[in-house]
């Protein structure tokens, strides 16, 4: 047997399969075996073993018969806020405890069809909300590269699976920087699509307007795989967008010669974290060495994007969050003498203390009297942002940036300081906000060994040309010693 | 002091889509509770919206036969309260957007037509139906998610009876424009009714009265009589009207208070995410204006010109499109349009009160009674005879020909067989006959009568009639 399959990428994997080297339920047991190693990360929340086996001995089966599949039989974890059928999805809280989905998420259904096995569930801040995955009801996940650090957030599950060789790869979503910004300090490869490349029918909504599914892998490569499995129109999600989805894997192959690649002035701050910046600068100098032209631009509006991203996220929130309400499904508080009562008791309960601060911030903003002040100027800054884009874009073809202004917190540092951990996502909700796609890449370790990232982001649409520039770098050596 | 009362509706219409509003479920009324229902309507983790684009037609539909001006460009949004019918705890519903603007609906009350402006129409999807029992509550979700059409009124109705024409007058717009069964058993059609009263003479409006939930027309009415009296009460005492939302009790015939304007909900609308705006081209509007059914009005003046019938029977007719529609087919049939409204006004539409069903619902079709009137017009039977066929035909149906001849129905007409049967009740009624010749004219009808009965209905009470008369005037003479 091939030592540690667990750990090979799922390009690998599936040529391996293909190959008769191994089979997906010789995978699926050195991905459990990797899993029940490394426990004490608390990656996934939800495993169920022999249901793992089971569909890999169905994938082996499906193989035997002659099927084929871009993903048949590669174990991937997927973060507990996207809906498969028959596992539970508790989106790390506890008010969902108890609930089985009914249904698979359009995501899902996809990656099922291309022969994908669905290990577990990843553990992850309470319904997205955070920078750490400490948010959640089910214990914080800790950082392969570091066991006293945070995996980041809020997809960290996913981020530390991928990075710790318990599974091949993650689905994560990203609503302000959850798939990026845990890639980047677990040290792999996340990528959040343009709003409207992949269906969000089934991923449990936190800010509907901002909320993507994103591969975390790797390599650049199997995320450009998985996306281009997962993209593209779907009737049960209006946002979703009518466009043919490109040839991921054919950008895969080219070089940076004559790509202009932007610098954006304000994401290169005083006050970053000096091994941040280092190892970043030092990868946008080696796109340039690979033939890229590097130009300056600005995006102005860049500092009010945290204010604006929690006004928005928060108002959607209040109402996204509004239907766990114990009436239908999941955690139900012992009865009031009313519905109100209810209500009450079950979402103080059901809820943690991050997911609260956010709905009573966004019922706030939203209340009359205050929506113009708030949300309706979150909107209009919104769309001052989204210009900033489109004029970079106009300069360049993609933007190199830090994925975070420093590496993974220690474990508990932000707990007691959520301003701190807001922050933090500077550099990564402005894609979510303008709707624009963006990708991690590790680009190098902090002396401690703290995985650093460089995030690459394109225009709407453009993930071809954002995965051209990953993949170039990826192949030039990745990360920088 | 006089009170005028000034009076605006809220009409909730449910459409007649196939599907709900935003998932594929079916909107059939009646089934068990919670077997029309999927993550979507029920509100599950992950699930999200789909536009029926029926809906949106069925809306616009509407507002082009109620003279709206249709927006372009139209958006959903969320209405925020927690309530347990209500799977999300938001509705999805149109705030600053909605489909159409302005529009009006015309009465006529006491001989006065009036035009009573509407605000707007906007679509939203419906809540589940709470059902209490002793120990607990229950919700049935089979509802949640009905495309529902909310149709607003501006301040303009004056009186009871102006609400109940308007009401009346909107069902038979929204009858014809095919866009709901408005049937009120059904909850088709429920109406949240404001209403205030000012002294005569004052311009200002006075202080508003929310009544929710009213599903019969009837309520409406006895509601606002109740109401306007309550209110001009209170003001005549010296009193003060306060703002708050009552409920009508049908039972006591009156309203209670439900909450005052301090408990009012903040509903937190904001632009719904998961949804695009509605966009509707210049062109795909004047498609559907160009397709439109007849308006009722337009249809009482053709059926007037085309069937020569009088204008108060256009007017019954076209009370109900379904009537209408009998008629026409009907009266084309047979040729005989003054015949077939006679039929419809006193016959049918008496059935149908009787046995309290549609004309969907009963076995008679407009080709069967136009036969039957041929029938009649061609002399094959006389009208009692065809008069006594209807109940059957109603209940069962059947081919009043085929009837007519299985049964041996056809009519007397021959003048020698008539007659000896007007020898024979001349002879065994010496007694009418003498009244007759002391001058008393309504006994030669006694004797048709005789005759009709003897024939066993059969004969042609025309020709026994005219027989009768010339017989009795050879005695006389």
């Amino acid at each position: 047997m091939v030592p540690e399959i667990n750990k090979l990428t799922v390009r690998q994997a599936v040529d391996g399969i293909r190959a008769g080297a191994f089979s997906s339920v010789e995978l699926t047991r050195a991905v459990l075996a990797a899993t029940a190693k490394h426990a004490a990360l608390n990656a996934y929340i939800w495993l169920d073993a022999a249901d793992a086996l089971h569909q890999a001995g169905a994938a082996d089966a499906a193989r035997q018969a002659g099927q084929a599949g871009a993903l048949l039989g590669v174990p991937l974890a997927i973060k507990d806020v996207l809906n498969v059928a028959g596992q539970p999805c508790t989106c790390g809280s506890k008010i969902l405890k108890g609930y089985t989905s009914l249904y698979d998420a359009t995501a899902i259904a996809r990656l099922r069809a291309a022969g994908a096995i669905f290990v577990g569930r990843t553990n992850m801040d309470e319904f997205a909300m955070g920078s750490t995955t400490e948010n959640s009801a089910y214990g914080p996940t800790r950082n392969p590269a570091a066991p006293d650090h945070v995996a980041g957030g809020s997809s960290g599950g996913s981020a530390a699976a991928v990075a710790g060789g318990l599974a091949l790869a993650a689905l994560g979503s990203d609503t302000g920087g959850s798939v990026r910004q845990p890639a980047s300090f677990c040290g792999c490869v996340g990528l959040k699509p343009s709003y409207g490349r992949v269906s969000r029918y089934g991923l449990v909504s936190y800010a509907s307007s901002l909320d993507q599914i994103g591969p975390l892998a790797r390599t650049v490569s199997d995320a450009a795989l998985l996306l281009g499995v997962m993209a593209g129109r779907d009737a049960m999600d209006a946002t979703t967008l009518d466009k043919s989805v490109p040839d991921f894997a054919a950008a895969l192959q080219g070089d940076l010669r004559g790509m202009r690649l932007g610098m954006p002035r304000e994401y290169f701050v005083d006050g970053m974290n000096p091994e941040v910046a280092a190892a970043v600068k030092a990868a946008i100098a080696r796109c340039q060495e690979l033939g890229a032209e590097i130009v300056e631009v600005s995006l102005p509006h860049t500092k009010y994007a945290v204010a604006t991203y929690y006004i928005l996220a928060a108002a959607e929130a209040s109402a996204n969050l509004a239907r766990f309400d114990g009436v239908r499904y999941g955690f139900r508080a012992a009865a009031g003498d009313s519905p109100i009562e209810m209500y009450k008791k079950t979402r103080a309960e059901g809820f943690g203390s991050e997911v609260q601060r956010r709905i009573i911030l966004g019922t706030y903003v939203l209340s009359s009297g205050y929506y113009d002040a708030y949300y309706l100027r979150a909107q209009k800054v919104r769309t001052l942002i989204r210009r900033d884009f489109d004029a970079a874009f106009t300069q360049c073809d993609a933007l190199l940036t830090p994925v975070t202004p420093a590496p993974a917190y220690r474990l508990g540092e932000t707990m007691d300081d959520p301003l701190h951990m807001y922050l933090g996502d500077i550099f990564t909700v402005t894609a979510n906000l303008a709707g624009i796609c963006g990708l991690s890449v590790p680009c190098g370790r902090t002396r401690v060994g703290l995985p650093v990232g460089l995030q690459v982001l394109g225009p709407a649409f453009g993930e071809e040309k954002i995965i051209r520039v990953g993949a170039a770098f990826e192949r030039s050596g990745g990360a920088v010693p | 002091m006089n009170y005028v009362p000034s009076i605006g509706l809220e009409v909730h219409v449910q459409l007649r889509t196939r599907t709900k509003m935003f998932c594929g479920c079916s909107t059939a009324y009646g089934a068990s509770p919670n077997t029309q229902v999927c993550p979507v309507c029920l509100g599950y983790p992950g699930a999200m919206p789909v536009m029926n684009a029926e809906a949106i037609h069925q809306t616009v539909v509407s507002g082009l036969m109620l003279g709206c001006e249709i927006g372009t460009f139209s958006k959903f949004d969320r209405k925020s309260y927690f309530y347990p019918d209500m799977p999300k705890n938001y509705q999805i519903t149109q705030y600053d957007k909605p489909l159409c603007l302005g529009g009006g609906v015309a009465i006529v009350v006491n001989g006065a037509a009036r035009t009573i402006r509407l605000t707007r129409i906007h679509l939203e999807e419906d809540v589940g139906k709470s059902t209490h029992h002793a120990a607990c509550s229950g919700v049935d979700f089979n509802r949640a998610g009905v495309p529902l059409m909310e149709i607003v009124t501006e301040p303009d109705l004056a009186s009871a009876d102006e609400a109940m024409a308007f009401l009346l007058a909107l069902k038979q717009t929204l009858l014809y424009a095919g866009v709901s069964d408005c049937n009120l058993e059904e909850g088709n059609l429920r109406c949240d009714v404001n209403v205030s009263v000012r002294p005569a003479g004052q311009e200002k409006l006075g202080t508003k009265v929310e009544i929710k939930n009213m599903n019969t027309f009837k309520g409406v009415h006895a509601a606002l009589l109740y109401e306007i009296d309550r209110q001009s009460a209170l003001l005549a005492g010296g009193g003060r009207v306060v703002q708050q939302t009552r409920r009508w009790e049908p039972d006591s015939g009156e309203t209670f208070p439900m909450r005052s304007k301090e408990d009012a909900h903040d509903y937190r609308y904001f632009p719904e995410p998961d949804l695009l705006p509605v966009v509707l081209d210049r062109a795909q509007i004047e498609a559907w204006r160009a397709g439109l059914p007849e308006r009722p009005a337009d249809r009482r003046t053709r059926l007037v010109q085309s069937y020569g019938i009088p204008v108060y029977d256009a007017g019954v007719l076209t009370a109900d499109r379904a009537v209408a529609d009998f008629f026409e087919t009907a009266a084309t049939r047979c040729g005989n349009g003054k015949a077939v409204s006679n039929w419809i006004m006193t016959d049918v539409l008496r059935l149908l009160g009787e046995r309290n069903c549609t004309l969907a619902q009963c076995a008679l079709t407009p080709e069967t009674l136009a036969d039957l009137i041929a029938l009649v017009d061609r002399r094959t039977i006389n009208l009692p005879t065809a008069k006594g066929l209807l109940p059957e035909l109603f209940e069962t149906g059947g081919n009043p020909a085929l009837l007519v001849t299985a049964r041996g129905l056809g009519q007397m007409g021959d003048a020698d067989e008539i007659s000896r049967l007007v020898d024979q009740t001349l002879e065994a009624n010496p007694r009418i006959v003498q009244d007759f010749l002391g001058g008393k004219q309504a006994a030669a009808q006694a004797l048709v009568g005789q005759v009709m009965k003897l024939s066993r209905g059969k004969a042609d009470p025309q020709l026994a009639s005219k027989l009768v008369a010339e017989k009795l005037a050879a005695r006389k003479g």
